[in-house]
């Protein structure tokens, strides 16, 4: 059971089973996590934000750069106008991002490991853009799918694959945060495995690759959130500065 | 490469553990949709909860305090500047005050000298007229004395030669003669007796 690399991603109840009319609300594992990932935001951008002095201290200083960082991100790839938006980017890439660095700590659980996580983040974040971009544009949104100065010849296919490529974006952006979680994890714990089942002897390479996969883990866990968010800053750029 | 073995070894790990899957249900747990509803569920709870608090309560006091901390810093640059401009100001007065009285300092030295040089000249002055004068008052006594001496000289002669003729010859001679040869020798020997 535990050599299975997989079984790390099992979702299991705890404490009672929960139900809301006919589903299952039940507090598992996962939710565990969730609600550890916000109360440790919550707790370090509180601290952070508590007082204000000239010179920040470390928490202080840590919530500052965060809000820099975000807000140069936003104004960067989306502009001025994405400002209202500001913190619903920032909740989401602090929320993906301790996730994914929770989920560094041996025996914990990925939440967005798992696709549905990812999925419904990202399905929020596509209803949300198109809706914004209907409000503030009207049926113009749709001029979205046309570009200009491509020959009437190929426009008819340029427009199919504009479409395509516009309702797959909650697909790919789902599973490149969830695929790349579950496949580091997997992989993290195959080494793991092979360390144990090579012994003293040959045990030494998984052992040091795994050391190494610990650092680049880190870096996709980091990356991966900023990925995510910064793709939702360009899909509302779309929406909000439509130029196409 | 490190794509390559990342991707090698998860293919592999699946067949290392092929017997393990076929015991599991689905494989990947991921796609076991028995907990996805209360996934979702949670999932707007934590990140609804997280937005709010973070949107409300802490996001615009960070924001605040960044604002703060830039109108300070620009406050501090602000008066920092105007005391340097302040400095400079009086820095200038000071420099133009010290230039001012060392060129007082000058003008009254100058002054004091002209002074002391014009009050010298004048005693310099004064001594030299006063020596001059007397100098020329005794060379006055000197030429009075001078042009006297030679007559002086010839009545004492014409006295003594004719008392000495009266005593060695007994015989009375007349005073005008002997004047008039005293005279005779005095203009032939003058040169020799008088330098003139």
């Amino acid at each position: 059971m535990a050599a299975n690399p997989m079984s790390q991603f099992n979702v299991y109840r705890i404490g009672p089973e929960i139900k809301l009319g006919e589903f299952d609300i039940s507090f598992t594992n996962a939710s565990l996590f969730m609600i550890i990932s916000t109360f440790a935001i919550l707790l370090i951008f509180n601290i952070g934000s508590k007082k204000n002095t000239i010179l920040p201290n470390k928490f202080q200083l840590l919530g500052e750069l965060s809000y820099t960082f975000v807000a140069k991100m936003i104004n960067d790839t989306a502009g001025s106008k994405a400002k209202p938006y500001f913190s619903f980017i920032f909740s989401l890439f602090m929320f993906v991002l301790f996730c994914n660095m929770f989920g560094m700590i041996p025996y914990t659980f990925t939440v967005t490991s798992h696709i549905i996580v990812t999925f419904v983040l990202a399905a929020f974040i596509f209803i949300g853009v198109t809706v914004i971009g209907f409000i503030k544009h009207g049926l113009g949104y749709l001029k979205l799918f046309v570009p200009s100065g491509v020959p009437a010849v190929l426009l008819p296919l340029i427009v199919i694959i504009e479409i395509i490529s516009y309702l797959s974006r909650p697909i790919s952006l789902s599973v490149r945060l969830f695929a790349n979680m579950m496949a580091g994890h997997t992989m993290m714990k195959v080494f793991g495995g092979f360390v144990i089942s090579l012994g003293i002897v040959g045990g030494w390479l998984p052992l040091s690759f795994s050391v190494a996969l610990t650092g680049l883990e880190i870096l996709v866990a980091f990356l991966q959130a900023y990925v995510f968010a910064i793709l939702t800053c360009i899909y509302l750029n779309d929406a909000l500065n439509l130029h196409h | 490469m490190i794509r390559k073995i990342y991707f090698q070894s998860i293919f592999f790990s699946f067949l290392f553990f092929k017997e393990v899957f076929a015991a599991e249900s689905g494989g990947m747990p991921q796609l076991n949709p028995e907990f996805w509803i209360s996934q979702i569920f949670w999932l707007i709870l934590t990140f609804g909860t997280l937005y709010l608090a973070l949107s409300k309560l802490v996001l615009p006091k960070i924001s605040d305090n960044l604002e703060s901390r830039k109108s300070k810093i620009l406050e501090n640059i602000e008066a920092a500047d105007k005391q340097r401009e302040d400095c400079e100001v009086k820095y200038r007065a000071y420099e133009e005050f010290v230039s001012k009285s060392k060129l007082k300092a000058k003008a009254i030295f100058n002054q004091s000298r002209e002074k002391a040089i014009k009050d010298i000249n004048n005693k310099r002055d004064i001594l030299d007229k006063q020596i001059d004068e007397e100098i020329s008052k005794v060379e006055e006594e000197i030429k009075i004395l001078r042009k006297n001496a030679p007559d002086k000289i010839s009545k004492i002669a014409v006295e003594t030669s004719s008392e000495l003729i009266h005593k060695f010859l007994g015989a009375e001679v007349n005073n005008s003669s002997i004047s008039a040869i005293v005279d005779d020798l005095s203009k032939k020997n003058g040169n020799k007796y008088y330098g003139y």
